[in-house]
């Protein structure tokens, strides 16, 4: 049973073409991946399905309600959380206030601030602290706990690893690995391979807005994603998804 | 003793310069909007006030309990027509369309009213000219006492508002970043209606003291705008304890230059504008510079 489908998505940046017509459907419960180049169109595809930027075509629906003209905070009302590229912490506000912020969107369920700090236990000692004062570790993981007190049934994960220490980048993805473990359903943008490979059940490979191939992570190995990453033997990789 | 009785005077005048500039500082701090029709709107709330006051008899002060939430109510036709809308095309029309909308208003003030002198200071009794005298040099005007008062209870409140609540939280990060705050379920609009409105009734208190304290007519907005922007050009934009110190920066240095001499009133709040903003630009050219090496 579908949660979130995306059909035939079209969006644009003015004359460019960002993402052509991506369909895919995501299952409660699931981990879905999108791996592609940069500029391949995964964060303008994130931003249309949280509603932050507008399609030229196609429909999101969420739960089978169609999304179509519901602005970004209405989403999040409606349990869709995008924690986006880049983190965008509200700078002058401290951590405790960045997480309840969220509660504008007025969704109750477990993630509360306790539950928030209790599972991101390296913001406790910081959340009296301006957002802007925090490492970006820190930043990365009060971006997901912000998105994680709209209690979303969906959470939208763009580039979390971006800009992060190792040791960060390690932290952030056992937080995640918890999450998943409690069956939240998430589609993660992610560079790093070996990180999304063991993190996520399904992968989409995206390049210059299309979805080139697509499968279960335990099927998909490092070569066939990478050949359509590059775009390399472009009907091969294509074969493969559809086979 | 003369001086510290200009001194005196020239801070609680500057509780009054506080009290016009405080919506000005909000909405530009808030929304990134300088409002040119700010001075025009406060005369607006003054003349309703005074139209309650000699039309029906309700004194100013239970005039504000109509008037504070008719002009909030106005603050959302203002956000969603002219300043939402405006303010999609860049920074300088939301300047130009609040230009304009100060020319209509002053226009339709002189149309209903014509070009006669006004003033709220008839209705409130004695409190237009009470005053108690502490020495035999310093006498304070109740008056300016209660406007100095409202202005640090207006200015406090608001700050309080904007820390504490969760309607001053969804506003300061509004301010911050409009695009984000969706993805965290606030909706911008409603946020920035809420702070014009907020702004608008703080313009409502600002009329009824222009009123009591002075005299206005229809064409009194753009003086009371240049006030208003000097105070919060010298409190640095974004902070309303800034604003209250830059109206009482002005509010002392016009006591002092009148103590000079008669034209020195007007001439020296502008001249300490001036001398702020040439420091202001200069430490930032110096800031510049010491960045570049």
């Amino acid at each position: 049973m579908s949660l979130l489908t995306v059909e035939a998505l079209d969006a644009r940046h003015g004359l460019l073409q960002a993402v052509r017509g991506i369909s895919f459907t995501v299952t409660a419960g699931e981990t879905v991946a999108l791996v592609g180049a940069n500029g391949a169109g995964k964060t303008t595809l994130l931003r249309a399905i949280a509603g932050a930027h507008p399609l030229s075509g196609g429909r999101v629906t969420l739960d089978g309600a169609d999304l179509a003209g519901v602005p970004a905070h209405r989403r999040a009302a409606l349990g869709l959380a995008l924690v986006p590229e880049g983190r965008r912490l509200f700078a002058q506000l401290t951590v405790e206030e960045n997480l309840l912020l969220a509660r504008a969107a007025g969704r109750r369920g477990p993630w509360t601030l306790e539950t928030v700090l209790g599972a991101f236990p390296m913001l406790q000692p910081r959340r009296h602290a301006r957002a802007g004062t925090l490492s970006g570790g820190e930043q990365q993981a009060a971006a997901i706990g912000r998105a994680l007190m709209t209690n979303p049934r969906v959470l939208l994960l763009d580039e979390v690893s971006l800009g992060l220490a190792p040791l960060a980048v390690a932290r952030v993805y056992a937080s995640l690995a918890t999450l998943i473990a409690a069956g939240t359903t998430i589609v993660l943008v992610e560079q790093d391979l070996t990180r999304t490979l063991a993190t996520a059940d399904r992968i989409l490979c995206v390049l210059e807005g299309q979805i080139l191939a697509e499968g279960p992570a335990a099927d998909m190995t490092r070569e066939r994603i990478t050949a359509a990453y590059f775009g390399l033997h472009r009907d091969a990789a294509g074969q493969g998804g559809a086979a | 003793m003369i001086l510290l009785n200009q001194l005196i005077q020239g801070v609680l005048l500057g509780g009054y310069y506080a009290l016009i500039a405080c919506g000005l500082a909000f909405m530009f701090s808030v929304m990134r909007i300088i409002n040119l029709a700010h001075g025009s709107l406060a005369v607006l709330a003054a003349f309703a006030l005074w139209v309650l006051a000699d039309r029906y008899d309700i004194p100013p002060f239970l005039g504000l309990l109509i008037v504070v939430p008719g002009m909030a109510a106005l603050g959302w036709p203002l956000q969603r027509f002219v300043l939402q809308r405006s303010a999609r095309g860049g920074m300088l029309i939301p300047i130009l369309a609040t230009f304009g909308l100060a020319v209509v208003i002053d226009n339709a003030l002189f149309e209903a009213f014509g070009a006669d002198t006004r003033s709220l200071a008839p209705y409130i009794d004695t409190l237009a000219y009470d005053s108690w005298s502490i020495t035999d040099d310093i006498t304070i005007g109740r008056l300016a006492a209660l406007t100095f008062a409202v202005a640090v209870i207006e200015l406090g409140g608001l700050q309080l508002f904007l820390a504490r609540t969760p309607l001053g939280r969804a506003i300061r990060a509004t301010a911050e970043d409009p695009d984000t705050v969706g993805l965290v379920g606030v909706n911008a609009r409603a946020v920035n209606a809420a702070a014009t409105a907020i702004a608008m009734a703080t313009l409502a208190i600002a009329g009824a003291f222009l009123g009591m304290r002075a005299t206005f007519d229809p064409y009194a907005g753009a003086q009371q705008l240049v006030f208003a922007f000097e105070a919060t050009v010298i409190g640095g934009a974004g902070s309303l304890w800034g604003t209250l110190a830059g109206g009482v920066v002005i509010g002392v240095a016009q006591t002092l230059g009148a103590q000079i001499s008669p034209q020195g009133f007007l001439l020296a709040g502008h001249i300490v504008f001036l001398l702020v903003l040439f420091a202001r630009v200069s430490g930032f050219a110096a800031a510049l510079r010491a960045r570049v090496r």
